[in-house]
Formats: C-alpha cells, sequence, structure tokens
C-alpha cells in the first residue's frame, strides 16, 4: 500500500500533528475555521430569496451582483467566489450541477449536500434532468423549459426561484421559512404548504 | 451511449454508467472528519499553501476504482497529502514517522 | 479572445488528456460543440496553470449555451446548457 492509500482518518491526524509541529497550520485554526464554516446555511440563500420576492429593486440588484446582494443582507462574502443568481421564470427552469467535481454556493447555502457530489447527480443532471429532478417528485409544467447550469469555473450558482402561489401578502420572514434547500438549486419548488 | 472520446475520469456529465443509478437524496451530516478537512483545505488556501485548483488536481489524480471507492473527504484528504508531499511542505520519511505516532 | 453576447462559438476539439498530467474545466461533453455566448464573466487566473503552481495566464471567462438534446441525441427540445468556458477554449463558430 502507498503512503496516499493510507487510510483517510489517519492521514489527517498525521498532518494535523506535522502541520501544527512546523507552526504552519494549529488546531485553534482549524476549530475556527470550522465554526466559520458551519454559520453558513441555506437560511441564509432563502433570505436573499425572500426579499427579492418582496422588493422589485433587490431582485433587479441580486440579478445584477448576488455577491453585493448577499453582503447587503450581512452574510459574508469576502474571499468567496463571486455568486452569480439565475432566475426562475414562466418560461425557463434552472437546475445547477458541477459535473466536474462539486462546486457549489457555500457562502449562501453553506455544505453542498450529498446528493450534489455524489456520481449520479454529476452525471445525470446536463443529460437526463427531468429524471434527476424527478427523484424529488418534481415535475415541470409543460411549456417550462430547462436550463442546466455546468458550474465549470469561478463563479457559484444559486436558483432564485417563483414565488408560489398562495403566499399573498406573507412578510419576508414567513416567505424565507418556506424556501429550501434544494429551491436554490432547482432541484425542488418552494410551495405555500411547505415547513 | 457514452461519447467515444478519452474523457477523464472524473469528467462525468452525460456518463451511461450512471444514467440509471439513482440518487440518495437523505441529507447525510457531516462527520467530524469530513469538517476537519473541510476546514484544513481553507485554511491551507487562505494561507497560499495550497489552492482549490490544485486540490482539484490532486483529486483528479486518485486512480479510476480508488476515486469511486472512496467517500467525498476521503478524496480530499489524499489530494491534500498528495499536495503537501509533492510541494515540500512535508516529507514522506515525515509523514511515515507522524503515522507511527498516532 | 474576445466574443460579444450572441457570438456563436465553438468549443475546441482538442484532448490535453492524451498528452500529459493536466486540469482542464471545459467537460468533455462539450468539445467540438456549437454554442452561443450570454455574457462574458469577467477574466481570471487560469485554473490549468494554477493545478500545477505555474504563474497563471488570465483567461476571460464566457457564459456559453448550448442546445441540449443536441448534445445527447436526446431530450427535451428547448431545453439547454448553460457553461462557464474559458476564452482560450472557444472559436468563433
Amino acid at each position: 500500500m502507498t503512503l496516499l492509500e493510507t487510510d483517510g482518518e489517519k492521514l489527517l491526524a498525521a498532518v494535523r500533528d506535522l502541520l501544527a509541529a512546523k507552526s504552519l497550520v494549529s488546531n485553534a485554526e482549524i476549530a475556527e475555521r470550522i465554526a466559520i464554516t458551519d454559520a453558513a446555511n441555506p437560511g441564509q440563500g432563502a433570505r436573499m430569496v425572500a426579499k427579492a420576492w418582496t422588493d422589485a429593486a433587490y431582485r433587479a440588484r441580486m440579478l445584477q451582483d448576488g455577491t453585493q446582494a448577499a453582503e447587503e443582507l450581512g452574510i459574508p462574502m469576502r474571499g468567496a467566489p463571486p455568486l452569480g443568481v439565475l432566475e426562475n421564470t414562466d418560461a425557463v427552469h434552472h437546475l445547477v450541477v458541477c459535473t466536474l467535481c462539486s462546486c457549489y454556493p457555500r457562502a449562501v447555502l453553506g455544505y453542498p449536500p450529498f446528493w450534489f457530489k455524489s456520481a449520479a447527480y454529476r452525471a445525470r443532471g446536463v443529460r437526463d434532468p427531468r429524471g434527476l429532478i424527478a427523484e424529488w417528485g418534481t415535475v415541470l409544467p409543460a411549456g417550462v423549459t430547462i436550463r442546466v447550469v455546468d458550474s465549470t469555473a469561478d463563479y457559484r450558482w444559486m436558483v432564485l426561484p417563483r414565488r408560489p402561489a398562495g403566499t399573498e401578502g406573507w412578510d419576508e420572514q414567513r416567505l424565507a421559512a418556506i424556501v429550501r434547500e434544494g429551491d436554490m438549486i432547482g432541484v425542488t419548488v418552494p410551495v405555500a404548504a411547505a415547513q | 451511449m457514452d461519447k467515444d472520446v478519452p474523457r477523464a475520469h472524473h469528467d462525468l456529465g452525460g456518463v451511461s454508467k450512471f444514467m440509471c443509478e439513482p440518487v440518495d437524496v437523505e441529507p447525510h451530516a457531516l462527520t467530524d472528519f469530513d469538517k476537519e478537512v473541510d476546514a484544513l483545505r481553507q485554511v491551507l488556501g487562505m494561507k497560499r499553501v495550497m489552492t482549490v485548483d490544485e486540490l482539484r488536481r490532486g483529486i483528479e489524480a486518485i486512480p479510476e476504482a480508488d476515486y469511486h471507492r472512496l467517500s467525498y473527504y476521503r478524496r480530499w484528504m489524499r489530494s491534500i497529502a498528495d499536495n503537501l508531499l509533492v510541494k515540500g511542505v512535508i516529507t514522506e520519511a515525515e509523514l511515515r514517522a507522524a503515522l507511527e505516532r498516532i | 479572445m474576445m466574443f460579444a453576447a450572441g457570438a456563436t462559438v465553438r468549443v475546441k476539439d482538442d484532448w490535453p488528456e492524451t498528452r500529459g498530467p493536466v486540469h482542464i474545466r471545459t467537460p468533455h461533453y462539450l468539445r467540438g460543440l456549437q454554442g452561443t455566448v450570454v455574457r462574458q464573466l469577467g477574466t481570471y487566473p487560469n485554473p490549468e496553470d494554477l493545478a500545477f503552481a505555474r504563474p497563471p495566464a488570465q483567461r476571460a471567462l464566457y457564459h456559453v449555451t448550448f442546445d441540449q438534446p443536441a448534445v445527447w441525441e436526446e431530450g427535451s427540445a428547448g431545453d439547454q446548457l448553460l457553461v462557464e468556458i474559458y476564452e482560450h477554449w472557444l472559436e468563433p463558430a
């Protein structure tokens, strides 16, 4: 067995020990980074969506520059890749995938879910998007085309889903509560009844 | 049918072998190992020791069978170790010694 | 190379993977295919260089749409792929 084939947990422990001994990376730095990364979660993206649904000027800014729109809501974006936001309409539904690895809008949605990183998702997204989203029970209305977004480079992409019927008069907080992680990747669409 | 082209094995778009594979849509919580590897990669990036591009290159260099067998963050860890060795940040002798001690 | 929004482009039918260790961000399924530029997304250091710790060339990045059924010879009419492609992988079609 080669050195690189060593069990990952052992490699991690050994590498951490070496990097700490060389004063390159401390345990405190790793712990701090975990805490910061843990703070990012889909609720942040949901707040952006809810605001876009209720504030046309914010929606326009969000589509123009997702990074700035996120920062407006206090979401830390320094050092994060540029964020692009793609708007679903009554004619087009977007689906985000990274066929080459797992590029995901982490700064606004948190860690990518297990399914997003899977070979099945990465392979099927660009070739059978309708079959893929059917795994979540998602069926698009007739006449809606799909635009599959393969995140191959420096941008990270999130979807601005359509505001569902039955939410008239809801405030931003109530709207944000029905926007799920999958809605902002395109595997599902928000519904008024979801909690 | 796959396109008859010299595809790298990580380049998975449309690959026939996976077209009938169901997607596990359940949420799977990250383990402590996962989070530590993720954080380590970020810190190494912030300190300009290793870029995300180098991480990806290292993952893509994992032989095909291992690539699919290893979990996501175990691929990362293998690539991180590979890059640190290639860049001379750590030596093989140091790594072997450190592995003995744990 | 500069491409305007709306320009018809072709992804180079090139396979650097066959010539040695590389890190390529142009998916295999697009090589040699025709698409339409949506817009330029900025200029970025070439990941093909960064991956091997070479000083990176700055490359313009484009968002390009492709007719999805044409890529696979199957699919639903009107569906599209939207993919980030670096300028050096594109040529006028």
